[in-house]
């Protein structure tokens, strides 16, 4: 928690509304993601209840289960939901488009152009908080290793057709889920997170209604009493207005959702199927009661979000995003087994490789896109902004051929810790130039710079490479683009004590 | 049973007047008073406590006080056995815990199932993780549950059975009774079981209903099982201290939870230690109950005047959300007062000696308007909790290393503030404000930058009167920050 986070909350605890973190969005949202509110029962793990989805406002689907611990109404339950969202995770596999790359060929040894498809766009799955992302995870893991009657060896309990395959891309999911900045799988409390800071605590940031009770208020309510409002509120049946965004339910919620479950066991018991009917429709419009309100507190976020510009380079990790996509069906459509369990070695190292490749890559990307992220490095001196006061021509002439090097000369209030000689790069720019620090001048609060690279073969630098007298710079102490490590081996080649195939 | 931290222990309320104890929830509450109580404190505890039942204080109380133990408000509460969630509702302010029937159901289910045929599947994991051999005889010797003996007999009943362990062979005590002296007075706990090797070793065996799928729990579920199974060893060391028994409590407890997504059961062996530093550490240092009891007005009662409870200062943080049904009460004091502690432990680690909203918001921009009541609010009650928090709140940093949550055993800790660093000692230990010259201005100096910055990427009007170039010139090329900015900087 930086110093600039902190300072956000204390100015919204002031002023009684949520601050801004951000000034544009840095996650990027598809035009109609599915929102998707799970709820879990309390008891067992993993169990469903009931789920909320769809792609518009007005018309959500609504799927629910009257008996949570019946195993075999829970798999129809998973059915009902593979048949809504099955649809949409395939729908974009089949726009793609061709992204070619060189490489060099191994026998030839000539640079050949190879082309792969990439699907356009990819489906988008936002639930109301984290714990919405570990269920899902869950139900992939409960799920995907299910035989179906379809498989040659269907076993006593075979699961419905497609459920397993749900199951197998709820698990991609979530796994891409943990790799920062990625956008497939999205939680509410998040993104709404990310982007603003409330009066309150993290912990309590997680309650969505009281998140957006801070987001959004009501006229002339302070945020903080909003919140209140909607953590504690209740109706007249004892029930809270604001129900948690799942996947546990409130307790008194679940004393009635027990009486209404064992109305239905008794109807049922009695054979009578005109009264099972009726207390099967109860229990869907008790669960319906917690998750319509969660449901359009969903959109309410989305809203918010949707008024924030995107930044300029979601776009980029989206594509990563729509790589991942296109390789999980890829893998389904060449018939590989679903994820293992455990990760073996190999794939554990790629994993952890990529995360941390994509951490660095998310945090220079904000920096780039956001001013508000870049005063977080400024503050921790890792990074000046300034405006140029003097440009003076300069020129290597060791070489074979003169090489500019010009001076310039910053003024600025920041003060990095760099001592000369320090490498620096400069932020938006033209092009990613390197340059170093040659001077300091803090009495007048001048940095000098020399430009090292960035401006073109000729004598004289590009035009538009140096920057003006007047321009605003920003020069950084960490590098700009994620440094590319030594590619790890294949796995046929990775050696056996590094979990390779055996010698 | 589900120990879920965001669960209270127990439905609100419910009274049994220890006879028929049906489940290990429901154990702790028994009817009140009557008995007399036989010294001076207890006299005053339950003098306290008045006409309300009593609630004993066991292992999950003991833990959240481990975890917060500058908080004097719950120290007293839990001593005298006053029923929180109904002082809470009193109060105005419930926080609505409880614990779903779908869970308790299933935790007694899960129970029901060990213990069916006397104790067939929890034998069977004894003998894959403790070493029992296959077909080995278990006394398993009966130890007045769900009698009408009160606490005192059981405890006894409880040293007999260890004390008569036989020395070749597997004993194993059900719900055995103990008893631990805690800041003055006495807690009763009953584990769920405790497995005796032959060679005289005792294990802690805690039952839980969330799963261990594929080997691998909920940290932060198994991080609060080990706090309790810590307490519960805490009070088979301090039996064995009592002398003559051959062996003691080992350090690794066994946590039994359902497998996967089934109803079978798995074990897996939790390493108690760094949890039994922590909690023995903790519990030393809870100031003994009779000098905090000294600071209420004589004659208090919480069950007639709950708002005599506001006399006891307490410690917020939001962790006692979910460990506490008193939260929200403390919660609106403390913001009621501007604390930064509304804000975690994160920002307070922060802001050092900067301890309400608007000295650190006055610190950052020195000339800027604070809009007129934003900042405190509240009568001389409120203020006075505010400031009583102070020294609690200041005796709680002062010593950082145990002014965090207890980490869970399985590795992921919870909410975790920031580590504070062991020279970031924001106001001295007597509690005056603003102490510590250097490390204070430089913070100031930080905070007003941080202003200055924030205003400038806002595009909003930049603070009044910023310095801007406050830093020397000394400290412009040394590559060790002046103060501990958390690293921020991508690498």
């Amino acid at each position: 928690m930086s110093l600039l986070t902190t300072l956000a909350r204390l100015e919204a605890h002031r002023s009684g509304r949520a601050e801004p973190l951000a000034t544009v969005r840095h996650r990027h949202l598809t035009d109609r993601p599915m929102l998707l509110v799970p709820l879990a029962d309390a008891g067992e793990a993993g169990a469903p209840l009931a789920f909320l989805l769809g792609r518009d406002r007005e018309e959500p689907t609504l799927l629910t289960l009257p008996r949570p611990l019946d195993r075999e109404r829970r798999f129809a339950l998973l059915a009902e939901l593979a048949d809504v969202l099955l649809p949409y995770l395939e729908s974009c596999a089949e726009s793609v488009e061709l992204v070619e790359r060189q490489v060099k060929n191994p026998e030839t040894g000539e640079r050949e152009t190879e082309a792969r498809e990439l699907c356009a766009d990819a489906p988008q799955l936002i639930v109301p908080n984290s714990g919405g992302i570990e269920l899902l995870g869950m139900l992939g893991r409960a799920t995907r290793f299910r035989r179906t009657a379809e498989d040659p060896d269907p076993g006593p309990y075979p699961a419905p057709l497609r459920v397993p395959l749900l199951g197998r891309w709820l698990t991609h999911l979530h796994e891409r889920a943990q790799v920062p900045g990625s956008s497939l799988l999205l939680s509410m409390t998040s993104l709404l997170g990310r982007h603003w800071a409330t009066g309150q605590s993290n912990l309590e940031d997680q309650h969505l209604g009281s998140l957006l009770g801070w987001l959004d208020p009501p006229e002339g309510v302070r945020g903080d009493a909003a919140a209140l409002a909607a953590e504690t509120e209740r109706d007249a049946r004892g029930r809270l207005r604001c129900p948690p965004a799942g996947p546990t339910t409130d307790p008194a919620f679940d004393r009635q959702l027990e009486q209404a479950v064992h109305r239905y066991n008794a109807a049922r018991e009695l054979g009578d199927q005109a009264a099972s009917a009726a207390r099967e429709q109860d229990i869907r419009e008790l669960l319906g009661s917690v998750l319509y309100p969660v449901w359009e507190q969903l959109w309410q976020g989305l809203d918010l979000l949707r008024a924030l510009p995107p930044g300029e380079r979601t776009v980029e990790r989206w594509e990563g995003d729509r790589w991942s996509y296109t390789g999980h069906r890829d893998r389904l459509a060449a018939g590989e087994p679903p994820q293992p369990v455990h990760d073996d070695a190999v794939t554990a190292a790629r994993k952890l490789a990529q995360r941390e490749r994509e951490q660095v890559r998310l945090e220079v990307q904000e920096a780039l896109d956001d001013p508000l992220v870049m005063a977080e490095y400024r503050l921790a001196g890792e990074a000046f902004t300034g405006v140029v006061t003097a440009v003076e021509p300069a020129y290597d002439t060791s070489g074979r051929s003169p090489k500019p090097r010009p001076l310039v000369t910053v003024r600025t209030d920041d003060r990095p810790y760099a001592d000369r000689g320090r490498k620096l790069h400069r932020a938006g720019g033209p092009s990613s130039q390197q340059a170093e620090l040659a001077e300091a001048d803090p009495a007048s609060g001048t940095l000098t710079v020399r430009l090292l690279n960035g401006m073109g073969r000729k004598r004289e630098p590009a035009p538009g490479s140096v920057p003006e007298v007047g321009e605003r710079v920003t020069f950084t102490l960490f590098e700009l683009s994620a440094r590319t490590s030594a590619p790890l081996p294949d796995a046929e080649e990775t050696p056996w004590t590094h979990g390779g195939p055996p010698q | 049973m589900d120990d879920s931290e965001f669960a209270g222990a127990r439905p609100a309320g419910t009274q049994l007047a220890g006879t028929q104890l049906a489940g290990t929830q429901l154990a702790e509450v028994r009817s009140a008073g009557g008995r007399g109580g036989a010294t001076p404190l207890e006299r005053r505890l339950a003098e306290l406590r008045g006409n309300a039942p009593a609630r004993r204080l066991d292992a999950r109380a003991l833990a959240a006080l481990a975890a917060n133990p500058g908080c004097r408000r719950r120290a007293v509460l839990d001593a005298a056995g006053v029923d929180k969630a109904g002082l809470a509702e009193r109060l105005g302010t419930s926080a609505g815990f409880g614990q779903s029937p779908f869970a308790i159901t299933r935790g007694l289910a899960f129970e029901r199932r060990l213990r069916a045929d006397g104790c067939a599947e929890l034998l069977t994991l004894l003998q894959l993780h403790l070493g029992a051999p296959e077909q080995a005889e278990v006394d398993v010797p009966d130890l007045l549950v769900g009698s009408s003996y009160g606490p005192a007999v059981r405890v006894e009943r409880s040293r007999e059975a260890l004390a008569q362990a036989r020395p070749g062979a597997w004993t194993l005590l059900d719900h055995p009774m103990l008893r631990l002296e805690v800041a003055g007075s006495t807690a009763y706990l009953e584990p769920d079981a405790v497995a005796v090797s032959p060679s005289g070793r005792w294990t802690v065996i805690e039952i839980k209903s969330f799963p261990i799928l594929d080997g691998t729990a909920d940290p932060a579920h198994v991080g609060a099982a080990a706090r309790q199974a810590a307490v519960y060893v805490l009070a088979l060391q301090a039996l064995a201290a009592e002398g003559g028994f051959t062996a003691g409590p080992a350090e690794t407890g066994l946590l039994v939870c359902p497998r996967d997504f089934s109803s079978r059961p798995a074990a897996a062996p939790v390493d108690l230690r760094k949890q039994l530093a922590v909690t023995r550490r903790q519990l030393q240092r809870l100031t003994r109950i009779e000098e905090l009891l000294d600071e209420l007005s004589p004659g208090t009662r919480f069950d007639t005047a709950p708002q005599s409870v506001d006399e006891l200062p307490h410690a917020y943080t939001p962790d006692c959300l979910s460990s506490c049904e008193l939260a929200f009460h403390c919660r609106a004091q403390a913001r009621a007062a501007g604390s930064v502690d509304v804000l975690g432990r994160g920002a307070r680690g922060e802001l050092g000696g900067l301890r309400t909203v608007a000295e650190a918001l006055a610190a950052a921009d020195p000339a800027g308007a604070d809009p007129a009541g934003a900042g405190r609010t509240g009568g001389p009650v409120r203020a006075d909790a505010g400031a009583e928090a102070d020294p609690s709140a200041t005796r709680q940093r002062a010593e950082p290393g145990t002014a965090r949550t207890p980490d869970a055993g399985a590795g992921a800790g919870t909410d975790a503030g920031a580590d504070l660093p062991d020279w970031y000692v924001g106001g001295s230990a007597a509690g005056t404000p603003g102490g510590g010259s250097g490390l204070e201005s430089a913070l100031t100096a930080q905070l007003a930058r941080a202003a200055v910055l924030r205003a400038e990427a806002l595009g909003r009007p930049l603070p009044t009167g910023a310095p801007g170039t406050d830093l020397g010139p000394d400290q412009l090329f040394t590559s060790a920050p002046a103060t501990d900015a958390h690293g921020t900087g991508a690498r």
